[in-house]
């Protein structure tokens, strides 16, 4: 790792403020992905901005039809909250499938969403659910967050405080983890909202996308025989040695499968 | 005596310090005034060092020194040597090119070894290798075994990138029975290559005292004394009493700690020459590209049968990668210490294999867990498999028919090995029957209404463990003995102390050897402690690998108990006024045939100590050292079945049952045996599943250089496994013992791909990842449809 | 450098270390608690797990800073006036462990399974080892210890 300087703000707005005065800083959240990267040097800031000390950051709410999740709230938080379990079992889902339990102990939704790893579970609940990020300037729109590969729409000094969910009729998602590293090879997140279905794919492309032709199908009969023959073009998946974008493209088929089934509960 | 004994599944005496985290690595070892060294590693797979310039490195906070390979060129280092000539078939020696610690002229693998920095941290260390500033001449990578022979020249010693081409077996008769036989059936083969990962990552710490001239070297070693002669008469040009060699607590090894490496030399030449004690740990990136891997077979193998199905003849070729140079013992493992084993469990009355090594510009491959045995076994027990689905004979009568009969013992093989003894049935019987073998065809048809494709495998193995004897391997290139040593030493206070030359790094040899002194000595268990890995606290060894640590090391011990008993009967005569002849030695006493008048173990250890009365011209103290060269490998083996449950829609494959019956011999402590094979089990289980070392074709770059992408086995990876035992015992060491260390990963990989080509139907080559079973699987549904 | 303070094992440390101090380097190195180890660079392996305010993290991803004020326990806290704590006991008795070297970690982390959930399947044991890597002892023996501490726990 090569030296920075370290700081650990009390408000949001120190942050920010930290965030605009430095050379080329960096939030740490949970530090789950930025330590690793920084570790094999293949990140270098100049100094951190450690949002730990804001527990303003940390907690989940319901608001009306939506859940609120701050920025700072751990995926293991997420999974065994109540009101989420209650609300949204597919997401306690989700966040209970990321990562092993020590990573989820300390991962924050604000860091996976700000990240925008292709490979990240979260991207998907957020596009499928039709969520909003919550940031110290705006609201953005999930379809509009997700730009490409680990890049989003927040602008250099703008911090994630939180995330709003819709409520969903009924949602489910399903993995399928690269063996090594256990991220998403492929993973889908279908929801029935009130504002129609979702398909969200995370794992499959340089960024988080929704499958069009899938949410048709679903909209006019929810089963997983909606989904089961609709084939996803392979031309744009990624491809590694441990999946080829034909079977990438495959799997999009198959966990869509198991999302809308597990959705059916 | 009983629950401590021979026999008995005694808790561990090591566990106490490993579960309070008091265990003593290497790492966690500290020198007073030490600095820490941080490699630079060539990025590139092969390249001519045209330029090094260190000069900025040398300036940089907390820097001591830079070095490089003309440093160590003008101090006279030498090569790493490789431990084993292989006489090619046409008489040639092998192709030995210099394995420099640190590259002299050209680099021939990514991560191969160019500058070594010293400084105050590690950090710095690692801050000043980017300061470094090397010019390179790239050349041509080649990292495929099929391809290395007609590749960029990695050594200009070795034309065609060829090491050796050897062959063992009658060649002729193997021709013959090929041309007669009613079947013969063939298969190509990928062992695919590994890269060992014990969860300790190397480590070593250089220390000198210029007062006594002497070094003591702190090693992740599975053996200390090996590496102390390596360091000293080949690498180093030292005296052997000069150098101390210290392997500590060693956090697994799997045949991965048993080399000198360029790290632990380099540590221990700069000591001198910084003045300081020099540190070094791999973080789990340079043991990805520095360890050296395993395995990386291509193969072509056939099988001739007649119309019955008897094995007439065994054809093999094998193409094997050696990588960029020779490590201390690669050319043995492809060749004698697997050809060997082609016989397998089976009367095969005729064998040959042709095998090449070849150079590439990959890491350095060695002994793996098996080293040549799992590689042997994994093609013979494929093509019975293969053999019995062409043939509509069931896999298990197929084995039965062929192997050898208890009758034929001691049998000799095709291939030069004497099997002294084994009975094959039983334990193919006995895994028939764990398995519930008759229930299978239910079990297929529930899976199938589940949309699922279940099969089961087989692998009937054999493995030669403790490799022997000293004359014999000699004879055949070897550059070392294959004895082992053991000093029993008993205090005046009547606990013993064992100074054994083998090396635990996770077998519990602290606990099954004083469980086998305690017995031989009748002394309570709690009285022995083991001492290993301390070249300065033990006379001599030759450490652990090739699951030797009993049958070798064990027996060194019992002949060491012997002369103590012997020396004791002699004390104990003259205390009981009784002819030696007279006297007996039985559950620690020493007892006047035929009458109740008798001395303790403790009593004639106190008096050898405290000589007051005592027999004349006998030599005081109770200490006795032996060595032990064994007569013969000693032979395990067994059968494994796996039963698997593929999803045709994603390729998964998951395990649904496993059971493995081996025969070991007699059994010192089952609990840890049983351990052992679960733990090779996994291994054999990720090799062919999940473990896969990738290179990149055209950069030679290692892709899996991380647990990011390369697969280990996890806990929800696996099944729990299910293990019996059947006995034969050895019969040429003093305990009847053989060797578990290994079994697991030898019999693992058939059993398992067995079991999944018998659920899909098809060939599929290790490792079986999710996508290639589903390819295979979608190319069936297209042949069906079509 | 930065001055950080923590309680470990019920003790309070308080060090300066460079801001790129990993909290597992503040432990071993500037602590001299060596029982938690480093097995890899990529927050996989899990050798280096400890608990941070009573939930198991890997100490190789997390700044000391970032760990400033917390409440640690690590291996060499786990045994109490002398008694091991069952998990560790059940690794022995069921031979959860061979070489040693992943055992602190993967005792930390049952530990704090069994906090979570006193009664956990075989698959639950499995799927909660996902952060542990243990190349010895093919996990077997591990789940079975596991499986009975917690029905010692349980009483």
């Amino acid at each position: 790792m090569y030296a920075f300087e370290y700081h650990k703000p009390s408000s949001v707005q120190d942050a920010v403020a930290a965030l605009s005065d430095k050379e080329d800083p960096k939030i740490v959240a949970g530090g789950m992905t930025l330590l690793p990267t920084m570790k094999q040097r293949l990140a270098s800031p100049s100094d951190l901005i450690d949002l730990g000390g804001l527990p303003e950051l940390v907690g989940i709410r319901e608001e009306g039809n939506s859940l609120v999740i701050g920025a700072m709230t751990t995926h293991a938080e997420v999974a065994r909250n109540e009101t989420v379990q209650a609300r949204i079992p597919a997401l306690a889902k989700l966040a209970g499938g990321i990562g092993d339990p020590q990573v989820r102990h300390r991962g924050t939704i604000g860091g996976s969403v700000a990240n925008a790893d292709p490979a990240a579970d979260y991207p998907a609940a957020l596009l499928g659910l039709g969520a909003a990020v919550i940031t110290n300037q705006r609201e953005i729109a999930a379809d509009d967050f997700f730009v490409d590969l680990f890049e989003t729409a927040l602008e250099p000094s703008e911090l994630i405080t939180a995330v709003r969910f819709p409520i969903p009729q009924r949602a489910g998602y399903s993995k399928f983890p690269n063996p090594a590293s256990r991220y998403a090879i492929v993973g889908v997140f279908v929801a029935q909202t009130d504002g129609g279905v979702r398909v969200a794919v995370t794992g499959a492309k340089g960024s988080v996308f929704r499958v069009t032709e899938m949410e048709q199908a679903l909209a006019s009969n929810f089963s997983p025989e909606s989904v089961a023959n609709i084939r996803v073009p392979a031309d744009d998946m990624n491809s590694d040695i441990h999946a080829s974008s034909e079977y990438r493209a495959h799997l999009v088929t198959v966990m869509a499968k198991r999302a809308v089934a597990a959705a059916e509960g | 005596m009983a629950e401590t004994g021979i026999g008995a599944s005694v808790r561990r005496k090591e566990d106490p310090r490993f579960l309070t985290g008091r265990g003593r690595y290497v790492d966690d070892i500290n020198r007073p005034g030490q600095l820490h060294a941080y490699f630079l590693r060539s990025p590139v797979a092969h390249a001519r060092l045209t330029s090094i310039d260190t000069s900025a490195a040398e300036q940089a906070p907390g820097v001591v020194a830079v070095f490089t390979g003309q440093d160590m060129a003008a101090d006279n280092v030498g090569s790493l040597p490789c431990g084993w000539v292989v006489t090619d078939r046409h008489g040639e020696p092998h192709k030995a090119p210099p394995h420099y610690p640190l590259a002299r002229d050209k680099v021939r693998y990514v991560g191969d070894h160019i500058a070594m920095v010293v400084a105050e941290t590690r950090a710095q260390a690692r801050d000043a290798v980017d300061l470094i500033d090397v010019d390179y001449e790239e050349l041509p990578a080649i990292v495929d075994v099929r391809d290395a022979m007609t590749g960029s020249l990695v050594h200009d010693e070795a034309p065609s990138n060829l090491c050796f081409d050897w062959e063992l077996g009658d060649q002729a008769a193997v021709n013959e029975a090929m041309g007669q036989a009613a079947h013969v059936v063939e298969l190509d083969l990928v062992n695919n290559r590994l890269i060992p990962n014990a969860m300790e990552p190397r480590a070593a710490i250089g220390d000198y005292d210029p007062g006594t001239e002497a070094y003591t070297v702190y090693s992740t070693s599975q053996n200390p004394h090996l590496l102390r002669l390596i360091l000293c008469a080949f690498v180093l040009n030292l005296p052997e009493t000069k150098v101390r060699v210290i392997a500590p607590d060693v956090g697994g090894g799997f045949g991965s700690k048993i080399f000198a490496y360029a790290e632990e030399t380099c540590c221990t030449w700069a000591a001198k020459k910084v003045g300081r004690p020099v540190k070094w740990t791999a973080g789990r990136d340079e043991a990805f590209v520095s360890d050296a891997h395993g395995r990386d077979h291509f193969t072509n193998v056939k099988l001739a049968l007649d119309q019955e199905g008897k094995f007439l003849a065994l054809k093999v070729d094998t193409t094997a990668n050696l990588g960029a140079y020779l490590s201390s013992f690669s050319t043995c493992v492809p060749t004698y210490l697997y050809a060997t084993l082609l016989a397998g469990q089976y009367a095969t009355p005729a064998i040959y294999a042709n095998v090449k090594g070849v150079f590439t510009t990959t890491a350095p491959v060695d002994a793996y867990r098996g080293a040549g045995r799992p590689e042997a076994t994994y093609l013979i027990e494929r093509i019975v498999e293969v053999a019995a689905r062409k043939l509509g004979m069931d896999p298990a009568e197929l084995r039965r028919k062929n192997f050898i009969q208890p009758d034929q013992f001691p049998y000799q093989t095709p291939v030069a090995l004497t099997y002294d003894t084994g009975n094959y049935e039983p334990s193919l019987d006995l895994a028939l029957q764990m398995i519930d073998y008759q229930g299978f065809a239910a079990r297929r048809a529930e899976s199938e209404r589940r949309g699922k494709l279940r099969g089961i495998g087989f692998s009937a193995y054999i493995e030669a463990c403790g490799i022997a004897p000293s004359a014999v391997v000699g004879a055949l290139g070897a550059g070392v003995g294959l004895w082992e040593s053991a000093q029993v030493r008993f205090n005046a206070t009547g606990t013993v102390s064992v100074m054994t030359g083998a090396h635990s790094h996770g077998q519990g040899h602290e606990t099954t050897f004083a469980q086998l002194v305690s017995e031989k000595l009748g002394i309570p268990y709690e009285n022995v402690e083991v001492v290993h890995g301390d070249t300065g606290a033990i006379p001599m060894g030759m450490g652990t690998y090739g699951s030797r640590s009993l049958a070798v090391g064990g027996s060194a011990i019992v002949r060491a108990c012997d002369k103590i008993v012997e020396k004791g009967r002699k004390i104990a005569a003259h205390l009981l006024e009784a002819s030696v002849d007279d006297v007996e030695f039985k559950e620690g006493k020493f007892t006047v045939v035929g009458t109740d008048r008798s001395k303790t173990m403790a009593e004639v250890a106190f008096t050898a100590y405290v000589p007051h009365n005592y027999p004349e011209g006998v030599e005081p103290g109770l200490d006795e050292t032996a060595f032990y060269d064994p007569l013969n490998f000693t032979y395990p083996a067994g059968v494994h079945i796996a039963e698997v449950e593929v999803d045709p829609d994603t390729g998964i494959t998951t395990i649904m049952d496993w059971v493995a019956v081996d025969d070991f011999g007699r059994v010192l402590n089952p609990m840890i045996v049983e351990g052992q094979v679960h733990g090779g089990i996994a291994q054999g289980v990720g090799q062919a599943l999940l473990e896969n070392c990738v290179y990149d074709k055209e950069s030679g770059q290692l892709i899996t250089g991380s647990y990011m992408d390369y697969t280990m086995p996890r806990a929800d990876d696996l099944p729990p496994f299910r293990v019996g035992m059947t006995t034969t015992e050895c019969t040429h060491n003093p305990l009847g013992v053989k060797g578990c260390g290994e079994a697991g990963a030898i019999a693992a990989p058939p059993a398992l791909i067995n079991a999944i080509t018998d659920a899909i139907g098809t060939e599929i080559d290790m490792p079986a990842t999710p996508e290639k079973v589903w390819r295979v699987c979608q190319a069936q549904f297209v042949q069906a449809a079509e | 450098m930065l001055r950080v303070s923590m309680t470990i094992n019920g003790k309070q440390a308080t060090k300066e270390v460079e801001p790129r101090t990993l909290l597992v380097q503040f432990l071993r190195e500037h602590l001299g608690l060596t029982g938690t180890h480093v097995g890899c660079d990529t927050s996989q392996c899990g050798a280096c797990v400890v608990h941070v305010n009573g939930n198991s993290v890997k100490s190789c991803t997390l700044l000391a800073a970032q760990a400033d004020g917390a409440e640690i326990t690590t291996i060499e806290g786990l045994a109490q006036n002398g008694e091991m704590h069952p998990v560790q006991a059940a690794f022995r008795e069921h031979h959860g462990l061979q070489c040693g070297f992943c055992t602190p970690g993967m005792v930390m982390s049952a530990v704090d399974l069994l906090k979570k959930n006193a009664s956990p399947s075989e698959t639950e044991i499995r799927e909660w080892l996902e952060g542990n890597i243990c190349r010895c002892t093919g996990y077997h023996n591990i789940v079975k210890a596991i499986q009975a501490a917690a029905n010692e726990m349980r009483g």
